[in-house]
């Protein structure tokens, strides 16, 4: 408030020239009760530092965390495209395990024994036999001949090449043997080991594999999600405060519709996915796991945030305009339609956004209504079974393996991104559309 | 027809646009023998509205109806048109939506369990059934539509008051869509009373209220030991309000002090910059503190606790509680400065001039009078922390422990709610049933704390305006 008008306190050393009449012990009181007001100042700051210091501190754990995950190790292979393997008559039904295989054991040819050779085979994913398969197909004219490819490498050589594993630990403790680090060492030095930009982690669905497991999915799971959700509680939303705001009678019924509003608002938002299961999915036979059940759960819960958004932005539209429009003959409807709703629908966006920002980071509900599942396609259509982005976080944060720690974070920055890009593109709004009357 | 079913909303649609268009040159025509268009009573599109909304929304209204209904009503009449081996089958009421699950598996081509020529026999049926259903329908939609709309066509006049009649339909839409919240309410007690009484049914109340043993796991076979359900939520209910409460103690000093010094002492510049600061906490989703609190807060507790030679569990509710109190630090510091704010600045101009400093003036004058707000601010707060989920459900335990030590793990009942939905579910076992019971108890338990709250922080508003 104004409280800046009341800032000149006088400084506690001004009154040593207490001469004037103030005796010994009212300084002193003066002075103990400025230093009590110190103290509580001091008090809040460090309250609101302490907060300000841990998001500073989980920002930086989850950057720091994460931004490794946008690079990814590759290894570079001699392949040799053998006639001999492509004998069948489906070439996508080749052995491009093989080609692998093969093209390691050429490279370490001193490497013997089963249990060495299994050892070799595992510092390449299981994804560079997929990427042959697509370069095959892309071009047949491949065969026979003897590339030089960089394949993506294992999960755990990734987290050695990016400093994430401790050599020091005993041998059983780690995923990466000694064996297995001197081969990498000797192909790191003859610059056969590159970290790369991750393209898959946007392009991929989700794996059992970190190497491989990407956000695409998630992503369009989330956005077909958000669509479903944006189209229902838009319109739904902005009638339902039209109604409120410029015809409700002011009766029994309509605080009635206000009360339920206001506790819907603060129902917790897993109660909202039992709704789904119970009246969506089991009742309605809504398909589980989809971006429509999704979309219809987030949009029962985002309706009371836009409504009450769309009521205040009403509200801020002068009464003059709605007289001046019934002055002219305007009926209610045409008032409310023709004037008063576009004069109010910036700021209806701009609580939308808001309310589409809450839904996007929402994850309780859609574990409720089998958003959970893990599915590795990505999702073409509303009723594709997807999962969401921060189901995914939540999937990955359960994984075990170091190297989806690394994702999780990376996927929470995208996940964090998007939160900013929404909140930044509602402030804009704002500020350019703001009216003040 | 069942191709016209699978585009019946653009074929309505259509109907819709060409009525309208055939409703307002029908206007035109008979306003023209009536003496020009100023002998209409409303503008042309509204009758061309008129037209098409009598025709459109009987339809769509019928359409959804159906389409929400669809799956009951089939269900309904294949169970009593199974073939005579399934039907033996399906006398058990588990297996009666095990052979629905096959059946529908095999029409959407995912694989299934049990093929045998018995389910596709029934499948082919529930196809029929559904196809003669939809066809039904789409006729009577596109009858009605029609005819619906034809008729209004018919009975355009000058003197037809097509505007009111317009704007009474608009109205009562408006009042449908605000009326969904309250279906949502009560969408929300049905589903979650209905399967909790059956879950009463099997478990009596006071147990559930008061046993003090809760293991979900039923027993699959008789015979197996350890495992025979008991459904006793005190152990929940009171690692709930553990964390919770550890959460509160987070947050309410922190989100009480910083709210007071950026309203009462901080100056222009400091607000503008800290508020939206703190506001990022709110706007962080809780999927990322419970990654947070998981791999990272609990860790350090752990091992911090370990060097003073304390033992904590890896997923101590003191991590789960301390990073849900940081998420809520910016809902208590928003609210009491709501409410602070509240308070008329005659309250301090009364207080400063007596020569109180104004740490006084907060401690005696703004602090009590904005009590009964903070009050109501801290119960929302409360009820958030009960509900909160994803924090708990990442970094809080699973196994129902009764302690009232911190570094133990607990589990809460959103947590329970969670393992109990996600993965199988048969909706006769009491384990799934039981997720619907405390389902139920955490909202009656919000809804009481946020009808008080919402209450008090009103009539503290009232108080003051």
């Amino acid at each position: 408030m104004n409280s800046d008008n009341h800032r000149t306190i006088i400084p506690a050393t001004a009154l040593d020239k207490s001469a004037s009449g103030f005796s010994v012990a009212f300084n002193k009181r003066l002075q103990r009760r400025y230093r009590a007001e110190q103290r509580f100042k001091w008090l809040g700051i460090a309250a609101i530092f302490s907060a300000l210091a841990f998001l500073a501190f989980l920002l930086t754990t989850v950057i720091g965390d994460g931004a490794s995950a946008f690079r990814q190790t590759v290894i570079q292979l001699e392949i040799s495209f053998d006639k001999e393997e492509f004998t069948q008559e489906d070439l996508l039904q080749a052995d491009y395990q093989r080609l692998v295989k093969t093209a390691l054991s050429e490279r370490f040819p001193e490497v013997a024994g089963r249990q060495d050779k299994r050892l070799l085979y595992d510092l390449v994913s299981s994804g560079a036999s997929y990427k042959l398969l697509n370069m095959v197909r892309d071009n047949p004219k491949l065969i026979g001949s003897r590339q030089t490819i960089w394949v993506p490498a294992n999960d755990d050589v990734d987290m050695l090449i990016k400093g994430k594993i401790d050599m020091d630990q005993p041998e059983g403790n780690r995923r990466i043997k000694d064996r297995q680090f001197q081969w990498i060492s000797s192909i790191r030095e003859a610059g056969q080991v590159e970290l790369r930009f991750n393209r898959a982690f946007f392009t991929n669905g989700d794996s059992r594999e970190p190497e491989l497991a990407g956000i695409r999915g998630a992503i369009k799971g989330s956005f077909y999600t958000l669509l479903i959700t944006l189209l229902l509680s838009f319109p739904i939303g902005v009638a339902a405060a039209i109604y409120l705001e410029e015809f409700a009678p002011d009766n029994r019924f309509t605080a009635f519709i206000e009360v339920n509003i206001n506790n819907l608002a603060a129902v917790p938002s897993i109660i909202f996915g039992l709704l789904g299961l119970a009246i969506f999915i089991n009742f309605w036979g809504v398909p589980r796991s989809t971006p429509l059940v999704g979309g219809l759960v987030l949009t029962l819960m985002t309706l009371p945030t836009i409504i009450i958004a769309a009521r205040a932005s009403l509200k801020s539209v002068p009464p003059s305009i709605r007289e001046a429009a019934l002055g002219v003959g305007a009926s209610k409807i045409q008032t409310v339609f023709h004037h008063v709703l576009p004069l109010a629908l910036p700021g209806m966006l701009t609580g939308t956004i808001i309310g589409m920002a809450q839904a996007l980071g929402e994850t309780a509900p859609l574990l409720m209504i089998g958003m959970v599942a893990f599915i590795v396609d990505v999702p073409g259509s509303i009723t594709d079974p997807a999962a969401a982005l921060p189901v995914q976080i939540y999937l990955w944060a359960d994984s075990p393996e170091r190297a989806f720690t690394e994702k999780t974070s990376a996927a929470i920055m995208v996940l964090l991104g998007f939160l900013v890009i929404m909140n930044a593109l509602a402030v804009f709004m704002r500020k350019k559309f703001e009216i003040t009357w | 027809m069942t191709i016209l079913f699978t585009y019946l909303p653009p074929i309505i649609l259509a109907i819709a646009a060409t009525a309208f268009t055939a409703g307002r040159l029908r206007s035109l025509k008979v306003a023209e023998s009536a003496g020009g268009i100023r002998a209409l009573h409303s503008l042309p599109s509204n009758y061309g509205v008129l037209t098409a909304l009598t025709g459109l929304l009987p339809a769509l209204v019928i359409y959804g109806l159906w389409l929400s209904l669809e799956t009951a009503v089939v269900d309904a009449r294949l169970i009593n048109e199974l073939p005579p081996a399934l039907a033996a089958v399906a006398a058990g009421s588990g297996d009666q939506s095990l052979i629905l699950n096959d059946i529908k598996n095999l029409l959407s081509d995912s694989v299934i369990v049990n093929r045998s020529p018995a389910i596709e026999q029934a499948a082919e049926r529930y196809e029929q059934i559904r196809d003669s259903y939809r066809s039904v329908l789409t006729a009577s939609v596109l009858l009605l539509s029609t005819v619906l709309s034809f008729l209004v066509y018919r009975r355009i006049t000058p003197s037809l008051r097509a505007r009111n009649l317009v704007e009474g339909i608009i109205r009562f839409l408006l009042l449908l869509c605000s009326g969904i919240a309250i279906l949502t309410t009560l969408g929300i007690v049905l589903s979650v009373l209905f399967e909790s009484i059956r879950f009463f049914k099997a478990i009596p109340l006071q147990e559930f209220l008061f046993g003090l043993n809760w293991s979900p796991q039923m027993a699959i076979r008789a015979d197996q030991a350890g495992s025979s359900g008991a459904f006793g939520a005190v152990p929940i209910f009171a690692g709930t309000f553990m964390i919770a409460a550890i959460a509160m103690m987070v947050a309410i000093p922190i989100g009480l002090l910083s709210a007071i010094y950026l309203s009462e002492f901080a100056n222009q510049t400091f607000r503008t910059v800290v508020k939206p600061l703190l506001e990022i906490l709110a706007g962080i989703p809780t999927v990322v503190y419970g990654f947070f609190a998981a791999l990272t807060v609990a860790p350090l507790i752990r091992d911090s606790g370990g060097l003073l030679g304390l033992s904590v569990a890896s997923e101590s509710a003191l991590a789960a509680g301390l990073v849900m109190g940081i998420m809520i630090i910016p809902f208590v510091s928003s609210l009491s400065d709501d409410v602070i704010h509240a308070v008329p600045q005659s309250l301090r101009d009364g207080s400063y001039g007596l020569g109180a400093t104004k740490f006084e003036t907060v401690r005696y004058i703004i602090f009590p009078a904005a009590l009964p707000g903070i009050v109501g601010g801290i119960l929302l707060a409360v009820s958030r922390a009960v509900g909160e989920t994803m924090i708990v459900v990442m970094a809080a335990g699973l196994a129902a422990n009764l302690t009232a030590n911190p570094f133990e793990a607990v589990t809460t009942v959103t947590v329970q709610i969670v393992t109990l939905l996600v993965g199988d579910q048969e909706f006769d076992s009491p384990k799934t049933l039981a997720a619907f019971a405390l389902g139920l108890v955490l909202f009656v338990f919000t809804l009481i704390l946020n009808v008080i709250a919402l209450r008090v922080v009103r009539k503290y508003r009232e108080h003051y305006e």
